[in-house]
């Protein structure tokens, strides 16, 4: 099959962008989208050119480094994959594919399709651990958990980070992804002492990152390749409201 | 060169604590004053550089991915190994140890191989601890799983992504230690050399690879834990990043290179499909826990698997292995695999593929049990197949998916170079000549939480705190040159053929002649065709851009300039073990098609030294040593 990619171009931060248009030929259905990416920067390379900056590493779904909107949607037309699980058969023979990075003011944009997502880091750094150092663990059946809740904390676990959440959001709001972290460890009892602290250290350097407010549309959601829940963030008000209530201190640095 | 393992005195059981009763400290006002490099972020590299920052030394914490969370020890499927005997199965630290040194074709290291199976436990109470939402029973107590090599379930995971979740408990462990200010993150930054100073290891040169500034960086100490070199074969189930560039160049100044022959050809991958292929996905071992592998006894058979009865198909691992079944080993499962396919009887348009069929235990469990136990790996099946693994069996064969080999390392997990630790799969100590399933994560986090919090700081101990040198030293200057100058170099060639292009061509050579099986004509024709490939490479390689900023194929030039290099020292390694042992499968030595071990010749670790572009590296050899086992033919009959 063949198809023509209308992509992101763009050098730098400061530099403007533009679309540029590439046919790429001869391709089997079988052939994933990040794979149809590489014969067309062979074809690039070849002729000189630089070819398209993106980001990618894992290609199995997982590491949640690849990125892209393609057609408008973050990670492309199926639902619940990433970008590097989308495979060509999803596409029409003949289609015009548009190809943009992720776009919101906390990830800003390094070179082509590569964004700086380094924000989600920092909003971990604000307390989505548990402040165990190695040694001083129980065992690790000391403490029985019941299975519906260990289940529910994977459920929320199985967050990749990857921002398709911010990227779909029409207010770039990173809801899901705070409140996925939130959840996974406010969901244990391994993380209920700092629960309180969590919540509202999170939450304050989501805001400081540039993220907008969450309106509930579920954009987010539609988008998830881990196909994260809507319910989380609710989860997460509640504790956030229940930390506000109690007047508990927020993550603070600890003395070492 | 005299290699000194530095294996404690004494039992086996109790060299572990002899080391630690006997190892130096440093006292806690001390640690601030010393710095620890940690290149690579996965299992074993988050884990150790979030430990030293919890024992308070400075660390700084390096990664060419822009998360720490993304590196790949995220896909990990399957599970983590540990000694807990929580189903009261026979399990301790004894047969674990045992079944890792067996599992290996006794080629590993005892003593390395007993402490491991002795951290094991803390491992698991250290993840619960951390949050790592690990399967439980309705009691709400820890749930295991069985696993290749073993005849206990002492498997813990976490559904299919037991990696991810390990990887974010020690990532989540690192962003705290960050927050305290002892940890000091680099993200997509990329070491590119060692610096070695009076003998010592003590600091690298990086590459920003946003904006290609060259910098260094001094330290009293360098842990390295890359991870492994699977990707010289070009397609393995490795992420496309993941590369040999630390490793190699810490080798070229100094540092032993170890077993390089040994790579792990993992069994139950989703089979090539095309010529465009990037990389080939690693379906979980714990698969062959319900599935069961078959081909059809005729050749050539071309039905569909439904249309082919029970009497004409060959459920191969169980015929040949009636103990272990589909749980034997997994180079044995993937050499069997070869095998069915070689006599013309695999399934697929190919003919390389065998099935992994789930009807019996679906039939058994009802699907809802299975879709429980497997369900996002057969999700991921249908993904990238288009079928259902719950209609239809799975397709799966061999590929290359984890390197036992790598840095030297002694009892210390210390390379011969002071100073220079390796941690994980990037170092060779643990997993002989195979590795069996669940046992890398473990490896990892044993390096990174319990071992080498111990040992690094009997090294720096013996180091004045404030003695490490300072970046202007003639030494980093040096290295800092040498870096740029390669770069400049690989960037003037301007020639025709793509970097992908040459990494495919060295990759198809490195499956064909050193792949699931080798003989000496293969690989000295390997030999051959692998510096001939270089030497085009260094003349005809194109790469566009410039150096100062992000420039994805300058990247990827630099390690399959190395891959080439590695390549032929992995060939080299494989035509000297003139054996068979585990994953390294010479054709000339076998029994029934069986792995026949030399153990008079070659019951030792082969330590390559490297000795100068054009020189012929130097072989040490590091004597095995078997105090408790005896080496015996494994056998999974």
């Amino acid at each position: 099959m063949n198809v023509t990619l209308k992509v992101w171009r763009q050098e730098g931060p400061e530099t403007p962008g533009k679309f540029v248009r590439y046919a790429a030929q001869n391709l089997s259905p079988n052939m994933s989208f990040l794979e149809m990416l590489d014969t067309v920067n062979e074809t690039i390379t070849k002729s000189g050119e630089e070819p398209i900056a993106f980001d990618h590493d894992c290609r199995e779904g997982i590491c949640g480094m690849c990125s892209c909107i393609i057609n408008g949607e973050p990670h492309g037309p199926e639902k619940k994959v990433a970008t590097c699980q989308t495979y060509l058969r999803s596409f029409k023979d003949g289609e015009t594919i548009t190809i943009e990075p992720f776009r919101a003011k906390a990830f800003p944009l390094i070179k082509d399709l590569i964004v700086n997502r380094s924000a989600f880091d920092r909003i971990i750094q604000a307390g989505g651990f548990v402040s165990t150092s190695a040694g001083s663990a129980p065992d690790g059946n000391a403490i029985p958990v019941p299975k519906q809740h260990t289940d529910a904390a994977m459920d929320a676990a199985a967050c990749i980070g990857c921002g398709a959440c911010v990227a779909a959001c029409k207010n770039a709001s990173a809801m899901l992804f705070v409140s996925a972290k939130v959840s996974h460890l406010n969901l244990l009892p391994q993380g209920q002492t700092e629960k309180e602290r969590r919540v509202l250290g999170m939450v304050e350097q989501m805001d400081q990152e540039g993220f907008g407010a969450c309106t509930v549309t579920g954009s987010c959601e539609a988008v998830c390749p881990k196909g994260i829940s809507l319910n989380f963030i609710a989860k997460m008000n509640r504790d956030y409201f229940g930390a506000l209530l109690r007047g508990s201190p927020k993550a603070t640095v600890e003395s070492v | 060169m005299n290699l000194d393992a530095r294996i404690p005195e004494g039992p086996l059981a109790q060299k572990w604590d002899k080391f630690r009763r006997d190892a130096k400290l440093v006292n806690p006002a001390n640690k601030r004053k010393y710095d620890i490099i940690v290149v690579g972020t996965g299992l074993a590299g988050a884990s150790a550089a979030a430990t030293f920052g919890e024992l308070g030394y400075n660390v700084k914490s390096f990664c060419i991915q822009d998360s720490p969370r993304r590196a790949h020890s995220v896909a990990a499927q399957g599970g983590i190994n540990a000694a807990k005997n929580y189903q009261n199965d026979g399990d301790s630290v004894y047969r674990l140890f045992y079944d890792t040194i067996k599992g290996g074709d006794f080629r590993a290291r005892e003593a390395n191989v007993y402490r491991l199976a002795q951290v094991s436990g803390n491992i698991i109470d250290q993840c619960v601890a951390q949050g790592v939402p690990f399967a439980r029973e309705y009691s709400g107590y820890l749930s295991n799983r069985s696993f290749g090599g073993a005849q206990v379930s002492r498997t813990f995971y976490a559904r299919g992504q037991t990696g991810q979740q390990l990887l974010l408990g020690a990532y989540q462990s690192l962003m705290r230690q960050v927050n305290l200010g002892t940890v000091k993150l680099f993200p997509r930054t990329e070491m590119l050399d060692l610096v070695v100073v009076n003998g010592h290891a003590k600091g690298i040169i990086t590459r920003n690879l946003i904006t290609g500034a060259i910098e260094s960086h001094a330290a009293d100490a360098v842990v390295l834990a890359t991870g492994g070199y699977g990707n010289a074969w070009y397609l393995s189930t490795n992420a496309q990043g993941s590369n040999a560039t630390a490793i190699w160049r810490a080798h070229k100044k100094g540092a032993c290179f170890a077993n390089p022959c040994y790579a792990q050809i993992h069994p139950t991958c989703i089979p090539v499909s095309g010529d465009s292929q990037s990389k080939l996905t690693l379906m979980s071992e714990s698969l062959r826990n319900d599935g069961r592998v078959w081909v059809p006894k005729k050749k050539g058979d071309k039905r569909a698997p439904g249309a082919i009865p029970e009497d004409e198909r060959d459920y191969y691992l169980e015929r040949k292995y009636p103990s272990y079944g589909n749980l034997a080993p997994r180079d044995i499962s993937s050499r069997a695999a070869k095998q069915v396919c070689d006599e013309g009887r695999g399934v697929g348009e190919s003919g390389l593929g065998v099935y992994l069929d789930f009807s019996a235990a679906i039939q058994r469990l009802g699907e809802a049990k299975i879709a429980e136990r497997y369900g996002n790996l057969f999700d991921m099946y249908h993904e990238i197949t288009g079928e259902s693994a719950y209609k239809v069996p799975m397709r799966i064969f061999p590929a290359i998916h984890y390197t036992m080999g790598g840095l030297w390392v002694d009892y210390n997990l210390m390379s011969n170079l002071p100073g220079l630790f390796v941690a994980g799969e990037a170092n060779f100590s643990d997993h002989g000549a195979n590795r069996l399933g669940a046992s890398a994560l473990m490896q990892g986090l044993a390096d990174g939480y319990f071992v080498l919090p111990y040992t690094i700081g009997d090294y720096l101990a013996s180091q004045k705190p404030g003695s490490r040198p300072k970046t202007d030293a003639t030494e980093f200057q040096q290295a800092e040159k040498e870096a740029r100058e390669q770069l400049q170099k690989l960037l003037a060639i301007r020639g025709k053929r793509t970097v992908t292009d040459f990494h495919k061509h060295l990759g198809k050579i490195m499956w064909e002649y050193c792949g699931m099986a080798r003989n000496e004509t293969g690989l000295k024709k390997a030999l051959e065709l692998i510096p001939a490939l270089q030497e085009e490479f260094w003349k005809d390689v194109n790469i566009p851009g410039e150096s100062s900023d992000l420039n994805q194929s300058l990247e990827r030039a630099g390690r399959v300039a190395d891959y080439f290099e590695l390549a032929e020292l992995i060939v080299r390694d494989a035509l000297v073990r003139d054996e068979s042992c585990g994953g390294h499968f010479r054709e000339e030595h076998q029994e029934e098609g069986e792995c026949k071990r030399n153990d008079e010749q070659f019951a030792y670790v082969a330590a390559w030294e490297y000795k100068g572009v054009d020189q012929a590296p130097v072989l040490n050899k590091e004597p095995l040593h078997y105090e408790e086992l005896h080496l015996a033919t494994r056998s999974y009959k």
